[in-house]
């Protein structure tokens, strides 16, 4: 079908993702645990806004035509690259959705998507509207499934053009190791982080707390690009301890179906375990335990909101990702020595920097080896603003105009042209 | 050929709509000019006047740029995300959909257009347009660039401001649309003068962006005379841009008044001299089709019109035969009869205009082979007409005819019919048919011109740049091209000290 098509079936689909949007919301907080004011009023809404933006792409996907060295006529069609093979994980089962199946979609691919065993209910009521808004049988698929199984299957099948996965970068090296040993699928990675979250010595306080607590703690600290290693400068380090711990009290745990709830349970009892186990280790090691430490309340998995300071580089808390409320605080001097330490981390998501001055923040967002730099804010995910790792946090970009590269396979076509008036 | 001269007279149900809208649209209302002038539109179809409609001039201009201009500086307009912007652009393309056969008719009955191809073809369009832009709206970036030495550079793309926009009359909606589509969604706000002939379906669609919910002072439009309300946009000191669409003669005009006054940024879609080739190898039938269309599509009122039709000596003798055939059959007659192929010429001067040709072609010394006259007593209706043995030096293969006229050209070489196809002073469209890939190839790269149509001709799509070389005039529209007419590029540029890579 024309692009111009494909454009009409992805905004009916947003349209119809709004009429039901509560019931989406509803359906996300239940199945991940995730505060349903976060759900109805940010990323249902941002799923449908996702959606229009790359239907926006879809009858704008653009080839080249390019000059030879001698008398050719040569163009390169992007062409849709085939069958999507897509995995996605369970902490924002919605959002992920929309990053992947979006682009593929509108690039004219036809996708299977394998979601998380512990949040398959939103695709699948969305994947009925996406049919409902006139998508041709077939060309979306949902499988709920187990990574081992079904998605090991995706990743080794010998007809699937290519491989989008997020999730674990231990699990993303599985992905890409089966993908070479199958059929050579071209493959992207969206993985772990460690991202550090760097407050200056000329910070405002106050907002840097709290634009640091939320870096940490947003969705349960279940972020790939939580800011988990929250540096602060030496001058304002004690201050901000003390404010960070007092904002930690704050927090509102609680079942995330009520009103004004911050933080809702963890998303099932592995995770449950892993982060608590990393408290111990945090404490083990000799961090000191400012606030929170176990669980919250009796039943189901949550967690109090943790808070570690005199953490140092070395300790596990500081190395690798937790994915959960636990926030490390460390202390720096200098910049070039906070650069050093930022950047010597086998991940490279992302970075937050908090700072009024100019060239420090030029100097930051140069020096620092991550894919997203926040400056003086964090976590801003506009539909139009690519988004991915470095080193061992990934490869590839999603979201932008970057996104549509993962799904488009470019062909040279190349003529030779008689007695061409120009070359 | 024409419906009346057939003999037949039949019924066709003609939804002639309530004529609702005749004030000037400004900052969000519709009001008298303040000379309180009006003057009149006409039905082609009879002579007869459908409405009188305020007449815009200079103070009225000023109004509507003083709107637009405040819209612009201190309104949400360009303060919106492009999302923002996406969205109302996206439920306007909604409204014009939901009201296409009032719109489809009042384009039909000011134009002489044909109903339903308005109705099913060119409203739908122009909404595609919209929503083509709406979704590129949230898509317009600038660079980070690769400076030479430590510094941060990178551009951003800004709305140019407030742009004035000034259309012709063959397709009134269309090209309305095309322009202010593009710069809407670049955060634009802007002054439309529609033609004195056409200016009904202009102030209908200013109803619905309104009615969409657009602010107040972002979309003005000024119904009035190119002399008037025209040259008080192209010379006005507070209008950023100025885009227009008409002839050659009045685009010059456009571009003098603009570099006089602030040197307000120009694009010009002007006239055309289009040559179509037709070569030996071609399929006769099908070249017959595309020639006929590619000449009288829309009364011949088309910039692209293939005007000359250069055909190799081997098919000519077959193709004009077939041609002639395919003439006759045509049928002219009021274009609110769905039977209809041709509808009147849009006035009485181009009316003039065109028989006037006819006779000079004639007088010059080419053949007639069909055609020639007036169809009926009223109205402006004229047969399509096809001279052949036309030497490039007639006038009638030269000059602009804006009419249902086809000129046959016979021409040996590719290499002779391409040196022709060149020697005009125009560069809007060309056309080949061949189905040899290499003729394709070589004649695509030779012809000077903004649109190469191969094996087929006029075809337009949202995604595809269109304008002229030379005298057709420079600037694109169409495409993701057509933004930049209406974005002005700011480079930003800070020292950086210690950067691990430059």
């Amino acid at each position: 079908m024309a692009a111009y098509e494909r454009q009409r079936i992805l905004l009916r689909f947003a349209d119809l993702v709004e009429k039901h949007n509560d019931e989406l919301a509803a359906l996300e907080t239940w199945d991940n645990g995730k505060p349903y004011e976060q759900a109805v009023n940010v990323e249902v809404p941002m799923f449908a806004r996702l959606m229009r933006y790359y239907a926006g792409w879809a009858d704008k996907i653009h080839g080249m035509t390019i000059p030879a060295d001698g008398p050719f006529h040569v163009q390169t069609l992007h062409e849709p690259i085939g069958v999507c093979g897509q995995i996605i994980p369970w902490n924002f089962p919605l959002l992920m959705y929309a990053w992947k199946v979006g682009p593929a979609l509108a690039c004219g691919n036809t996708v299977v998507i394998k979601t998380a065993e512990q949040t398959p209910l939103s695709a699948l009521y969305v994947t009925r509207l996406l049919h409902e808004a006139g998508l041709p049988p077939g060309a979306l698929n949902v499988i709920s499934g187990f990574g081992p199984t079904a998605g090991a299957a995706l990743c080794r099948h010998m007809d699937v053009d290519k491989l989008a996965f997020t999730g674990s970068t231990e699990t993303g090296k599985l992905i890409l190791e089966l993908s070479a040993k199958s059929n050579l699928k071209p493959v992207t990675l969206e993985l772990g982080g460690k991202s550090p979250f760097i407050v200056c010595e000329d910070a405002d306080i106050d907002s840097a707390v709290e634009m640091a607590h939320f870096a940490l703690f947003f969705n349960q600290g279940q972020c790939c690009c939580a800011g988990s290693r929250t540096y602060v400068h030496e001058k304002v380090y004690d201050e901000f301890v003390e404010k960070a711990k007092a904002r930690a009290l704050k927090r509102s745990v609680g079942d995330p179906f009520k009103q004004g709830i911050e933080q809702g349970p963890q998303v099932d009892s592995e995770q449950f375990q892993k982060i608590l186990r990393y408290i111990r280790s945090g404490v083990d090691s000799g961090a000191t335990l400012e606030t929170g430490g176990d669980q919250f309340g009796e039943k189901g998995y949550y967690i109090k909101p943790t808070v570690f300071s005199n953490v140092q580089d070395d300790m596990l808390i500081a190395q690798d990702e937790i994915f959960g409320p636990v926030q490390s605080i460390l202390k720096y001097k200098t910049l070039d020595e906070v650069i050093k330490r930022a950047n010597k981390s086998a991940y490279g998501l992302a970075a937050g920097i908090f700072t009024h001055n100019l060239d420090t923040a030029n100097t930051l967002m140069r020096a620092l080896r991550v894919g997203t730099v926040w400056i003086n804010s964090f976590d801003t995910f506009d539909a139009a603003i690519p988004f991915g790792g470095y080193k061992q946090s990934g490869q590839g970009r999603e979201k932008g105009e970057y996104s549509l590269k993962n799904y488009l396979q470019v062909k040279a076509v190349v003529t030779p042209v008689k007695n061409p008036a120009w070359l | 050929m024409a419906i009346e001269s057939n003999g037949k007279k039949t019924e066709f149900s003609v939804m002639i709509p309530d004529v609702k809208f005749t004030k000037l649209f400004i900052n969000g209302n519709f009001v008298d000019s303040v000379s309180g002038k009006t003057f009149e539109t006409i039905d082609p179809r009879t002579g007869d006047p459908i409405a009188r409609i305020a007449e815009g001039d200079t103070e009225d201009v000023d109004l509507a740029v003083k709107a637009a201009r405040e819209a612009f500086d201190n309104g949400p307009w360009p303060r919106l995300p492009g999302q923002g912007r996406r969205r109302l652009m996206m439920k306007l393309a909604d409204l014009i959909e939901q009201n296409v056969e009032e719109i489809a008719a009042l384009e039909a009955l000011e134009a002489g257009k044909l109903y339903s191809l308005l109705k099913n073809m060119d409203i739908p369009a122009a909404a595609e347009t919209l929503r083509y832009y709406a979704g590129a709206a949230d898509k317009i970036h600038g660079e980070t660039l690769k400076m030479s030495r430590d510094l941060q550079g990178y551009t951003l793309c800004e709305p140019i401001g407030v742009v004035g926009v000034i259309i012709p009359w063959n397709y009134p909606c269309n090209l309305m649309f095309i322009k202010f589509a593009p710069a809407l969604a670049a955060g634009c706000t802007v002054v439309v003068k529609p033609s004195e002939e056409t200016s009904l379906s202009a102030l209908f669609c200013a109803h619905l962006v309104k009615e969409a919910g657009f602010p107040d002072g972002v979309f003005n439009v000024v119904p009035g005379y190119g002399h008037t309300a025209g040259a008080a946009i192209s010379s006005h000191m507070d209008i950023d841009k100025v885009t227009f669409t008409g002839s050659t003669k009045v685009g010059r005009l456009v571009m003098v008044a603009a570099a006089k006054s602030n040197l307000k940024p120009v694009s010009l879609e002007l006239g055309g001299k289009n040559p179509l080739i037709v070569c030996d190898d071609a399929d006769v039938e099908t070249a017959a089709t595309i020639v006929l269309l590619g000449s009288l599509w829309n009364k011949g009122e088309l910039c692209v019109s293939s005007s000359r039709i250069l055909i190799q000596e081997g098919i000519y003798e077959e193709l004009s035969k077939k041609l002639v055939e395919k003439a006759q059959k045509w049928v002219v007659g009021d274009p609110f009869d769905p039977r209809t192929q041709q509808g009147p010429q849009v006035n009485q001067v181009q009316f003039d205009k065109i028989l006037s040709y006819i006779e000079l072609g004639k007088a010059e010394g080419a053949t007639l082979l069909t055609g020639g006259k007036r169809c009926s007593e009223r109205g402006f209706y004229i047969e399509p007409t096809i001279f052949t043995d036309v030497q490039d030096h007639m006038r009638i293969a030269k000059e602009e005819i804006f009419g249902p006229v086809i000129s046959l050209m016979k021409f040996k070489t590719i290499e002779e019919a391409i040196k022709r196809a060149n020697a005009t002073t125009y560069g809007l469209a060309a056309g080949i048919l061949t189905k040899d890939l290499n003729i394709a190839n070589t004649v695509s790269r030779s012809i000077r011109a903004g649109s190469i149509w191969i094996n087929c001709y006029a075809v337009f799509d949202r995604d595809c740049p269109y304008g002229g070389y030379k005298m057709s005039g420079f600037g694109r529209d169409l495409g993701m091209k057509a933004l930049d007419q209406y974005l002005q590029v700011k480079a930003v540029v800070t020292p950086l000290y210690n950067s691990p890579w430059l």
